[in-house]
């Protein structure tokens, strides 16, 4: 369960090592040349338009909107979509089957009564798939997150059994680069990621589950992440959140667990005008409080102590829907929670590896 | 030690003093077991490769969508579905050729692991064992069975290349893949098949909905198929197989019952002493069952073993025919678990249980007390006889009944082996009465007491008689039936095969353009495109060829039954003409109506289709376009000049990319045809050669023992001044009288097997009839054979007549030395 | 008619060769009769065997009218005992496959010497005449031998062997079928070796001998 396999699928999924690997073989061959894959540097700026779109080149990448949403009874929801490449081999995308590139999109909706997901993929070079800047757009068969080429109004569509969600989402705050410039550390030893976000979102639009439509509306969270080894051997998994504070700053957190040692510990604080400022290890604390058992028999931490002393932030982390479990072929927990304490709000969490 | 103990010790103390009989019936349960498991190997593996085959795409009832034309789709298609939320997975399959000692044809199935659906599993392996990684990544993967993987040449790096020069990926085998297949990326198969950006057919994940009418004049929904045709169309060949089994497993057991009942006889004085000595009767079947036990393990396991080998030997011809006759793919190597060889052990105790029943019932029946006399056989040879007699016309009438109202191959087969059954219990008496007869002309002291002492014989060796004469007729039978095929089948494939060139295009788009290519060369005498759809009548899969109007086909089509004016009626597009077999499924007759999907059509013409196992129709070529748009210009046949032939074929090769197997000379497509059938007989001789050699042992064995009790016969004439050397020929000539008789008796049996064989079980097996021809030379030469059988089989015992020293002979007359 | 000298016979054993004959001597005259006794073991079926030819000596010499037996063919020997002798044994050895009829002329149909009025008058005399169609397994003990005396006797051979002719029948029949064999035994001419354990039928014999380890021990009376 440990190496390349493990690594592989933290790769992809952030997924770890505890987690019995779904797949023996998966997408990608790490290892094998991965010297030979882009690699990300501290030095490099990001340009955009440009680097909303796919970077060929690079193993890993993912466009990833969360959003936190309430409909017209006060009810709270949450609708995921995601959209991950992970390249086969380095180098360009090429027309046809052989393609590098395969694409998977994971799509969600939590609300009152439970989680839905559903999963969906695709082979690169085809067209089945594929992300471009300008205009911008990003889709998967038949789900897409497309609009300006800003990505200051997008609309997001995707669906499952018994489910659908149609968003349009507007930004009232600036894109977010995290760590120095975007190049956001993974662990101490070097492995980091191009990390950006845009947490400024109002959200507008419709869900509909089990035949039953209801306007919807909330705030959103984009993050865009792409690397070519973003896990060091012996990361186990990440707990990550992203917090939308009712002052209006924004909070990102995550840990990166290790099977031996402390975990890495990371994060943004981003003021209301959308200041951003990295967080160091030591400036968080992260604590499990209770644990809900997921439909896989595992145990995953559904409340969270979170603390930032010099954001005076220190709060009881709950989920909404503590069996929010991503049933996908690489499975992990992502749903909607809310907090409060010395601050209150609304958010998202990620947990892998469990 | 136990009375149970102590019987069984008495009771097997017997096979140390008779080795013989000890081999008999351990021959006979080892022959019965070893034939009957190797067919039903053939069988077993022919099903389960049936399985693996359609098991290479395995999941949930699929449902798929198909091009209309039946031909390739852009992928287009597959996207925008997949666009409008369909879950959809693509796959392209098509022939991939090898080069080399035996060309080889493959079907490349190409597939899209990622979007198969979820439940599907791909030649056994689940989409969760994939390493998705090699099998789509550069170089991928190219999966194939392990039979395959010894038919292609593979290079040292484990890659093969097709016959146009592509290098497949690396080769990975995957047991649980069907022969003849190869699977991989669907990248991969749209490079090696010159396909690109063309798919097959998607199969549908979800369920299935209405089709968006854009999409609806391309593509159309196809429900889950029935992989059940193969199965169905291949049955009637395994039936065959089976009873050919199931003949040799009688004859078989025919060795054993006769063994088993001998020793019994041998035993019944202990059986008496045991029993007076206070051994219960209970315990004393419990003995013999276990003894008879022991024999079944024992020769359940030989059988099993050369059953194997059995198999193995027949495989590759049963495989050849099967892929030949039904498009079948079976591995030409066996793959079954060991616990099916084990169960053979079980069909051996069975076996044993058969043939022992009757002595088991005959000991407990046994009286305590009976005088010790040896057995009056005059005395109950008249009452066997009649029993036997009635019990044959019994089964005769059971016979009459198949042929008079029986309308299934099971009738068809119960019919034979009553008839068989019948002629076989028949035999002791009419041999009886044919030796009467000659003791009535008799004059000589020696020939009425070499025809007397032959009747005498009869009960002892008529077992083996009977094996002989069901498996000489059986020969004679399925010889003649074979002859008889494959006479009428080549000249009817020299009348059909008439053209001089047969073309099958990639497509009907470039179908058309070779025509009209066709058309412009003065060369070609004779231009005739055929069309082709699939449609099912009744559930039975029937190929439909339309045909123009041309005055070739009434020359080349030769017709079983037909109405005035048939072909004139045929280009009309208002009647239709049937093969033979898909008439008698259809039950129709020539003028009779028929109901075709969108108009019915009149019968105007029935003709034989040897070795289609579909349903075959003939209708215009302009109404088949007309009502089944999906038809297919599928091929082209043509004439022209001899000295044409090469040249025109190098110019379409070249000008429409056609390889060798697209454009096939008459010549070749006839070897192809005929070579097929006699595959297809290769093993039923086989097995056929090996029941007579069966009926031979079970001969040899009945006159061995026989030869042990024949010195109580023959030593008074030895005596009474007869020379032993004449004693010799004098036994030689009675066991070839008696076999000749027999021999007489099974060739007229044989051509009436004949008879029901190209008649009735034809009819019912393959939906065609044949005429009976009767070849007097093979009749002569099965004759010789079973002679040659009982001579060989008469040599050894006779010869250790004729070694064996007087004293062997005087031990007959005192017991004192 | 009949000489015997120093007749040696042995056979192999799996304890080595086992001595049965050791020098008997014996002369039966045309015509005359002779019973060989001893007991079980004691070679008399052996010494029969080798007059009748079935059986070949390991020295000494069987003399028949003067010519010797030994060292003929074996087609000889079969017409010697075709022609020569008539065979009558304990166990009858009737052919079982034949009838009564055919099994009476067998022999002398074989020795291609089949006078029928001889033959009705051996049906006769052996009180035959109803059972001649019968098959020898349908047939007592007493009229199996009678039927086996008939054939020894049909051709009228010079030489008649019995053993034990009545070792299978009880007192009463014995005594019949003995006297029924001397008597034609008489009228056809042929002289008589008949081996027997009975001293009372002994008696009835012209000439008595017994054979005691391997040698005549005493040619009595």
């Amino acid at each position: 369960m440990k190496g390349n396999r493990c690594l592989l699928i933290g790769l992809l999924l952030l997924a770890g090592c505890d987690q019995p690997a779904p797949t023996p073989k998966s997408f990608a061959g790490l290892g094998q040349d991965a010297t030979a894959f882009s690699q990300v540097t501290r030095a490099h700026s990001l340009v955009f338009p440009l680097d909303h779109a796919a970077h060929n080149g690079f193993r890993i990448e993912w466009w990833y909107v969360t959003a936190n949403l309430k409909d017209n009874q006060g009810r709270d929801w949450g609708a995921q979509w995601t959209l991950f490449r992970s390249a086969l081999r380095p180098g360009p995308e090429t027309t046809g089957w052989n393609s590098p590139n395969l694409w998977m999109g994971h799509a969600a909706l939590t609300g009152p009564g439970g989680h839905q997901s559903s999963e969906t993929l695709a082979r690169g070079g085809i067209g089945q798939a594929g992300v471009e800047a300008t205009p911008f757009r990003a889709w998967i068969n038949d789900w897409s997150l497309q609009g300006s080429n800003d990505l200051a109004r997008l609309q997001m569509t995707a669906n499952g059994k018994g489910f659908n969600y149609t968003l349009n989402l507007v930004s009232t705050g600036p894109l977010v680069l995290h760590g120095t410039q975007g190049y956001s550390e993974k662990s101490g030893k070097g492995q980091a990621s191009y990390y950006y976000s845009q947490p400024f979102y109002r959200v507008s639009g419709e869900v509909e589950r089990d035949g039953q439509r209801l306007a919807v509306t909330g705030s959103a969270w984009l993050d865009r992440e792409w690397s070519s080894q973003p896990l060091a051997s012996g990361q186990s998994g990440w707990d990550w959140f992203s917090l939308h504070l009712d002052s209006g700053a924004k909070l990102m957190l995550f840990r990166v667990r290790e099977t031996q040692g402390t975990p890495y510990r990371a994060g943004t604080w981003i003021s209301a005008e959308g200041r951003a400022q990295a967080l160091q290890g030591e400036q968080i604390q992260l604590q499990e409080l209770a644990w809900s058992k997921q439909e896989n028999g595992r145990e995953v931490p559904t409340r969270w102590r979170v603390q930032v002393p010099a954001h005076d932030v220190d709060v009881q982390v709950d989920a909404l829907e503590p069996n929010a479990w991503m049933s996908t072929r690489f499975p992990y927990w992502e749903g909607p929670v809310h907090f409060s304490g010395s601050v209150s709000g609304k958010g998202y969490l990620e947990m892998t590896g469990y | 030690m136990s009375p149970l103990l102590i019987a069984l010790q008495a009771l097997l103390s017997h096979w140390r003093r008779h080795r013989l009989q000890f081999f008999s019936i351990f021959t006979g349960l080892w022959l019965a077991t070893a034939l009957w498991t190797g067919v039903q190997a053939l069988n077993s593996q022919a099903r389960a490769d049936y399985a693996r085959a359609s098991a290479v795409l395995a999941g949930p009832a699929q449902a798929q969508l198909v091009a209309r034309s039946g031909e390739r789709f852009d992928q287009s298609l597959y996207l925008q579905l997949r666009k409008l939320g369909w879950q959809l997975s693509p796959v392209l399959e098509g022939r991939l050729r090898f080069a080399g000692e035996q060309p080889l044809t493959v079907r490349l199935i190409g597939i899209e692991p990622l979007s198969l659906p979820a439940a599907m599993t791909v030649a056994g392996t689940s989409l969760q064992g994939f390493d998705l990684q090699a099998f789509i990544g550069m170089p991928g993967q190219a999966w194939v069975g392990p039979d395959t993987l010894r038919q292609l040449g593979v290079d040292a790096t484990g890659r093969a290349t097709s016959s146009d020069g592509q290098v497949l990926p690396p080769l990975v085998v995957q047991p649980q893949l069907a022969p003849g297949v190869i699977v991989v990326d669907i990248g991969h198969a749209q490079a090696l098949l010159h396909a690109p950006g063309q798919l097959s057919r998607l199969l549908v994940g979800d369920e299935a909905r209405p089709l968006p009418a854009a999409f609806a004049e391309r593509l159309t929904l196809h429900a889950p198929s029935d992989d059940g045709d193969l199965q169905r169309l291949t049955d009637s060949f395994h039936l065959n197989l089976t009873a050919l089994g199931l003949l040799a497993f009688v004859v078989g057991l025919f060795i054993a019952h006769a063994a088993i009942g001998l020793a019994l006889e041998q035993r019944r004085g202990l059986i008496r002493n045991l029993r007076a000595c206070g051994i219960s009767l209970n315990t004393l079947l419990i003995a013999l069952v276990l003894e008879l036990g022991v024999f079944a393990v024992l020769g359940g396991l030989a059988g099993v073993a050369s059953g194997y080998g059995l198999a193995a030997l027949l495989l590759p011809d049963v495989a050849a025919s099967l892929r030949g006759l039904y498009g079948a793919q079976v591995a030409g190597q066996l793959n079954l678990p060991a616990w099916w060889w084990l169960a053979g052990v079980v069909v051996s105790v069975f076996g044993a249980l058969l043939a022992g029943v009757s002595s088991v019932l005959r000991a407990a029946r046994l009286p305590l007390l009976a005088l010790a006399q040896p057995q009056a056989w005059r005395l109950a040879q008249g009452p066997w006889l009649r029993r036997q007699a009635l019990a044959a016309g019994l089964l005769l009438a059971v016979a009459l009944g198949c042929w008079q109202w029986g309308n299934s191959l099971a009738s068809a087969l119960l019919l034979l082996a009553t008839l068989l059954l019948a002629a076989a219990l028949l035999l002791p008496a009419l041999l009886d009465g044919a030796l009467a007869w000659l003791a009535r002309l008799c004059r000589g002291p020696l020939a009425q007491w070499f025809v007397a002492d032959s009747r005498q014989q009869l009960p002892a060796l008529s077992l083996a008689l009977m094996a002989l004469l069901l498996a000489l007729a059986a020969s004679v039978g399925v010889g003649s039936m074979t002859e008889g095929f494959r006479k009428t089948f080549s000249a009817w494939l020299d009348q059909r095969l008439s053209a001089d060139l047969y073309l099958t295009p990639q497509d009907t788009t470039q179908a058309l353009q070779i025509t009209d290519w066709l058309a412009r060369q003065p060369a070609v005498t004779t231009l005739l495109p055929s069309w082709r759809a699939e449609i099912r009548l009744q559930q039975w899969p029937v190929q439909v060829q339309g045909i123009i109007d041309h005055p070739a086909y009434p020359a080349r089509w030769p017709l079983l039954e037909q109405r005035p004016q048939a072909w004139a009626q045929l280009a009309s597009g208002r009647a239709v003409m049937l093969s033979e077999q898909l008439a008698r499924r259809l039950g129709v007759q020539v003028g009779a109506p028929l109901q075709l999907p969108n108009q019915a059509m009149t019968v105007v013409g029935i003709y034989a289709d040897y070795g289609n196992p579909k349903g075959h129709l003939l209708v215009n070529a302009d109404w088949l376009r007309g009502h089944l748009p999906e038809a297919k210009l599928s091929t082209i046949s043509l004439n022209l000049a001899p000295e044409g032939i090469a040249p025109l074929k190098a110019d379409l090769q070249q000008r429409f990319a056609l390889d060798d197997s697209r454009v096939v000379e008459q010549a070749s497509l006839k070897r192809w045809s005929t070579e097929i059938f006699s595959r297809t007989f290769a093993a039923t001789t086989a097995l056929n050669s090996l029941t007579l050699g069966v009926a031979g042992v079970a001969l040899f064995i009945s006159l061995l023992t026989l030869s042990q009790s024949r010195l109580g016969q023959l030593a008074p004439l030895w005596a009474l001044g007869v020379r032993r050397t004449q004693l010799v020929w004098l036994s030689l000539g009675q066991t070839l009288m008696l076999s000749s008789l027999t021999v007489l008796l099974a060739i007229p049996l044989g051509l009436l097997l004949a008879w029901c064989l190209v008649a009735v079980v034809n009819v019912q097996a393959f939906g065609w009839r044949l005429p009976l021809h009767v070849f007097a030379a093979q009749l002569l030469q099965l004759a010789l054979l079973g002679l040659l059988t009982s001579l060989l089989a008469s040599a050894w015992p006779l010869w250790q007549l004729a070694r064996r020293q007087p004293s062997a002979l005087l031990r007959q007359f005192a017991d004192e030395g | 008619m009949l000489v015997i000298e120093h007749l040696h016979k042995s056979f192999s054993t799996a304890q080595g060769p086992l001595p049965v004959l050791q020098g008997v001597d014996l002369h039966l005259a045309q015509g005359s009769s002779l019973a060989l006794m001893g007991e079980s073991g004691s070679g008399k079926s052996t010494l029969l065997h080798l007059v009748a030819g079935l059986d070949r000596a390991d020295s000494g010499r069987i003399l028949i009218d003067g010519q010797p037996l030994d060292g003929r063919s074996e087609a000889a020997l079969a017409r010697w005992r075709r022609e020569g002798i008539g065979l009558v044994f304990q166990q009858y050895n009737l052919i079982s496959s034949l009838d009564v009829a055919a099994n009476l002329a067998f022999q002398a149909r074989l020795a291609a010497r089949c006078e029928q009025h001889w033959l009705d008058y051996l049906t006769t005399r052996l009180d035959l005449a109803s059972l001649l169609q019968r098959y020898p397994e349908q047939l007592s003990g007493g009229q199996q031998q009678r039927v086996a005396i008939g054939r020894a006797l049909a051709a009228r051979p010079p030489l008649v062997l019995a053993d034990e002719p009545t070792g299978s029948l009880d007192e009463a029949s014995s005594d019949e079928v003995l006297t029924l064999m001397l008597q034609l035994v008489g009228e056809a001419g042929s002289s008589l070796l008949m081996v027997t354990h009975s001293p009372r039928q002994a008696a009835r014999l012209e000439q008595r001998c017994v054979l005691h380890a391997g040698r005549i021990q005493r040619e009595a009376l």
